[in-house]
């Protein structure tokens, strides 16, 4: 069966989204609830992989680095997850917008990815549909889909 | 944002050159495996922050996922803050430290 690529780069250098509602929907709600997750605490260990330290082991210098940054980042991973859920419904991408998708599919995998637990393994894994995580693992599935089409989106420009 | 009248005179103090071979040690930039990030995406990202080669982005994510690690850039503090900074806003778990 040929499946059509989600995102597809066009002629004009934009990018064609060929997305059902249900995934608009999912694309439109995710951006919101993660924000809302940073807005309440950023420091929340679900939240470690958005803000990593960079000094290994120079607790001084790693202070000095998160009062420079951490704003900036901050911004930087608001601002692309409200282009994400401010474009979801659009049939066609810039190819700015696409690279904001890309930082914010990536911000919402490795939240949702820490939350669960997510090895190597998860990937070659069927979810069981009883387990109580099913729908965060198929969300994360689906993300990982989303991000793979996007990622070879951005690469044919 | 303001931009205030310089006042009449300024004592300017000149910054003290001081030969510190432990300041001028290289800074590496080093990213971690993880098991969340795509391998096309990290690839991704090393071409579009470094500018490397497909070829050179490529080794370099084998690295990190068959390695655990892999030093991606370097050289002056300032240098590695920003290159980490950058990284990081992608996503990618890197930490810096001097060679």
């Amino acid at each position: 069966m040929f499946v059509p690529s989600p995102i597809e780069r066009t002629r004009d250098g934009d990018f064609r989204l060929r997305l059902s509602d249900g995934e608009r929907d999912l694309l439109t709600s995710l951006p919101a609830e993660l924000t809302a997750l940073i807005e309440a605490d950023p420091a929340d260990p679900e939240l470690r992989r958005l803000f990593p330290p960079a000094y290994e082991d120079d607790e001084e210098s790693e202070v000095e680095f998160h009062r420079l940054m951490h704003e900036e980042l901050l911004a930087g991973r608001r601002e692309a997850l409200q282009v994400l859920a401010e474009t979801a419904r659009s049939d066609r991408l810039s190819s700015e917008q696409l690279d904001a998708w890309l930082r914010a599919l990536t911000d919402l995998r490795l939240a949702l990815g820490t939350r669960l637990g997510v090895t190597e393994e998860t990937y070659d894994r069927e979810i069981d549909p009883d387990d109580p995580r099913a729908f965060e693992l198929s969300v994360f599935a689906y993300l990982s889909w989303l991000q793979e089409h996007a990622v070879a989106a951005a690469d044919a420009s | 944002m303001s931009s205030p009248a310089a006042p009449a005179e300024v004592e300017l103090q000149e910054p003290v050159e001081v030969d510190d071979p432990e300041r001028d040690r290289p800074w590496i930039v080093i990213v971690w495996n993880d098991p969340i990030n795509l391998m096309s995406y990290v690839t991704f990202v090393f071409q579009k922050l470094f500018g490397y080669s497909r070829e050179k982005a490529t080794k370099l994510m084998l690295q990190v996922h068959n390695e655990g690690k892999a030093v991606v850039s370097g050289g002056t503090r300032e240098k590695a803050e920003h290159d980490v900074a950058r990284l990081h806003s992608h996503g990618l778990w890197a930490t810096m430290r001097q060679d």
